[in-house]
């Protein structure tokens, strides 16, 4: 069986962690939820770190943890790598020095990633000779991907790698993981309670409540569906310089998006929030609003306080509009009417879009 | 010159015990205070409190059992008997023996915080970097625990010059063999020799401020909680 399986139980005192999930041995999968949730727990299970009472974890043709016929491999025997929330770095060695712990005690045979290119590819150069305790957050963190990509493994495990980094450094780092995902073909489990990192990285995501499987699916059926927004897949049709707007097209018509510096023909994700989609009932004219698209309501649906959640079908691609109860009587809107939805071009910025 | 030669020879002896000592509980002091640092077994409680003892123990009390245990008619002291061996007590291997009970809690205690104080988080890092337990051992614990080694040592060597009651009970007074400078320096009051007595004393009061000194300063503050 080629991925990777987890189908473990394991009793917590806030929550018992039981999950049978099969995951792709490619591209992110992002295992989703509040904290408390069990993702983390999840996560050391499949590095060996915890041991789960029953189980089994096993990636591609290698069993890592079968209970049944008593086999736990420790964790320095999983060709995984982990990259801790805190970037935990050696602090009594250099930056060079931790890179290479990992690197030399991984056998001759099985090493695949190269010091030097490794280096190259998350930008620490510059940062060998350092010592750990003067570097940033966004540093940090950087170092220690490398460190856990310098033991070759064959599957990634990050722990909310950007928690412990300053907000502004986020987007340097989230880039860096890209770069990992698609030029190392790596697969990574991404733990994450930010849906901006989610939507802007995962092939796949596993959402997690109370320690079970809430949701698996593509982001745009899971994320898309239950947190407050709709998730599209949309191309770059043109970049204009001038206006400093990108178009994507998607099937249920066109986007214009502020500050997205994507190549044309680049095939992105954009999630649109609920909260950012207004509704009007004819064609709006004569208003800043640059995205205007035609749909059908589906459904609506009543909100904790005073709102509602109205899911339109734009040509085939669904939209979520969250506007209060007050304008949806207003309005008259009813389940099959048609309607026009309205989203703002400056609501749609670089954290609302990932590389599908 | 006002040592004797009884008193330099007492200077080496003392040298020579504290570090035998000192070497002895790093040995098997370190794999105690790495259990007692990480287990979640009931017996931690009785163990801790077991190496605590000698810090409220009067030295004479420990120094009786042992003798009691060790001598021609104790249970260790009957089966060497059985066996062959010499007896220890009076002996500079009996000194060893006591010397290394009851400094335990000086050099456990420091090693065991600094191994609390490390965490499981660089252990775990270092395992999922595929290094084994005594590999990350060796290269994670053991540097990252360097402040509280060096106070174990310090602390460990200096409490071993200092021991009397112990050496009173077990060691005795044998000039070379078993007899040590607190020793030799109640000697020298008893016959009212005080000018040796005051370089005795003068010199292990300079001594141990000077090792406390190293340990305070350097390690910024003792890791022992006494």
């Amino acid at each position: 069986m080629s991925g990777l399986l987890a189908r473990l139980r394991l009793p917590r005192k806030e929550f018992t962690l039981d999950v049978d999930q099969q995951m792709p041995g490619q591209g992110i999968t992002a295992l989703f939820g509040a904290s408390g949730s069990g993702k983390t727990t999840l996560l050391r299970c499949i590095a060996g770190l915890e041991r789960a009472s029953q189980g089994v974890v096993s990636f591609d043709d290698e069993r890592w943890q079968d209970e049944s016929a008593r086999i736990f491999v420790p964790p320095h025997r999983r060709a995984c790598g982990y990259v801790f929330q805190e970037a935990s770095l050696f602090p009594h060695l250099s930056v060079r020095r931790n890179l290479e712990y990992g690197e030399k005690r991984v056998p001759a045979g099985q090493k695949r990633q190269a010091f030097e290119q490794t280096v190259e590819l998350l930008g620490i150069a510059p940062l060998l000779a350092r010592r750990t305790e003067n570097l940033s957050g966004g540093e940090r963190q950087r170092v220690a991907i490398a460190r856990a990509l310098l033991t070759s493994p064959r599957l990634l495990l990050m722990d909310e790698p950007l928690a412990s980094v300053d907000v502004n450094r986020k987007g340097e780092i989230l880039y860096y993981i890209e770069r990992l995902r698609d030029e190392l073909r790596l697969p990574i489990v991404y733990v994450s309670h930010a849906i901006d990192e989610v939507v802007r990285l995962a092939n796949r995501v596993i959402v997690l409540a109370n320690g079970r499987v809430t949701a698996a699916g593509s982001v745009q059926d899971t994320i898309g569906r239950d947190h407050g927004g709709a998730v599209i897949e949309a191309t770059v049709a043109a970049q204009d310089l001038k206006t400093g707007l990108a178009r994507l097209s998607f099937t249920g018509g066109e986007l214009l998006v502020a500050d997205v510096d994507s190549p044309v023909g680049k095939t992105l994700r954009v999630r649109l929030r609920a909260r950012d989609v207004s509704i009007a009932l004819e064609q709006p004219r004569n208003v800043s609003v640059l995205n205007c698209l035609a749909g059908r309501i589906v459904q609506i649906s009543a909100e904790p306080g005073s709102s509602v959640d109205v899911r339109l079908d734009v040509s085939g691609t669904p939209v979520i509009a969250r506007i209060t109860r007050h304008s949806a009587e207003r309005l008259g809107l009813t389940v099959g009417k048609e309607v026009w939805a309205m989203v703002k071009a400056v609501s749609l910025d670089r954290h609302s879009v990932g590389y599908a | 010159m006002v040592l004797g030669a009884h008193d330099v020879a007492a200077i080496w002896l003392t040298l020579r015990l504290a570090t035998t000592a000192t070497a002895l509980l790093l040995l098997f002091g370190t794999p105690l205070a790495w259990w007692l640092a990480r287990t979640r077994s009931w017996l931690r409680g009785p163990v801790g409190a077991l190496v605590a003892l000698p810090i409220v123990l009067p030295p004479t009390v420990l120094g009786f059992y042992l003798l009691v245990m060790l001598g021609p008619a104790g249970p260790v002291g009957a089966t060497m008997r059985a066996l062959g061996l010499d007896l220890l007590p009076f002996t500079f291997a009996g000194l060893v023996i006591a010397s290394v009970l009851y400094s335990i809690p000086f050099v456990v205690q420091p090693l065991q915080s600094a191994f609390e104080a490390i965490g499981d988080r660089p252990m775990e890092a270092a395992a999922t970097l595929r290094a084994s337990p005594l590999d990350r051992f060796f290269t994670v614990v053991l540097p990252l625990a360097r402040p509280g080694i060096l106070s174990a040592i310090i602390l460990g060597f200096a409490h071993t010059l200092g021991e009397f009651g112990v050496v009173l009970m077990i060691g005795g007074n044998i000039p070379g063999q078993t007899k040590v400078l607190s020793v030799a320096l109640y000697d020298h009051v008893e016959a009212l020799e005080y000018a040796p007595a005051h370089w005795i004393a003068g010199g292990m009061l300079l001594f141990s401020f000077a090792v406390l000194l190293l340990v305070y300063g350097w390690g910024r503050g003792p890791r022992v909680e006494l």
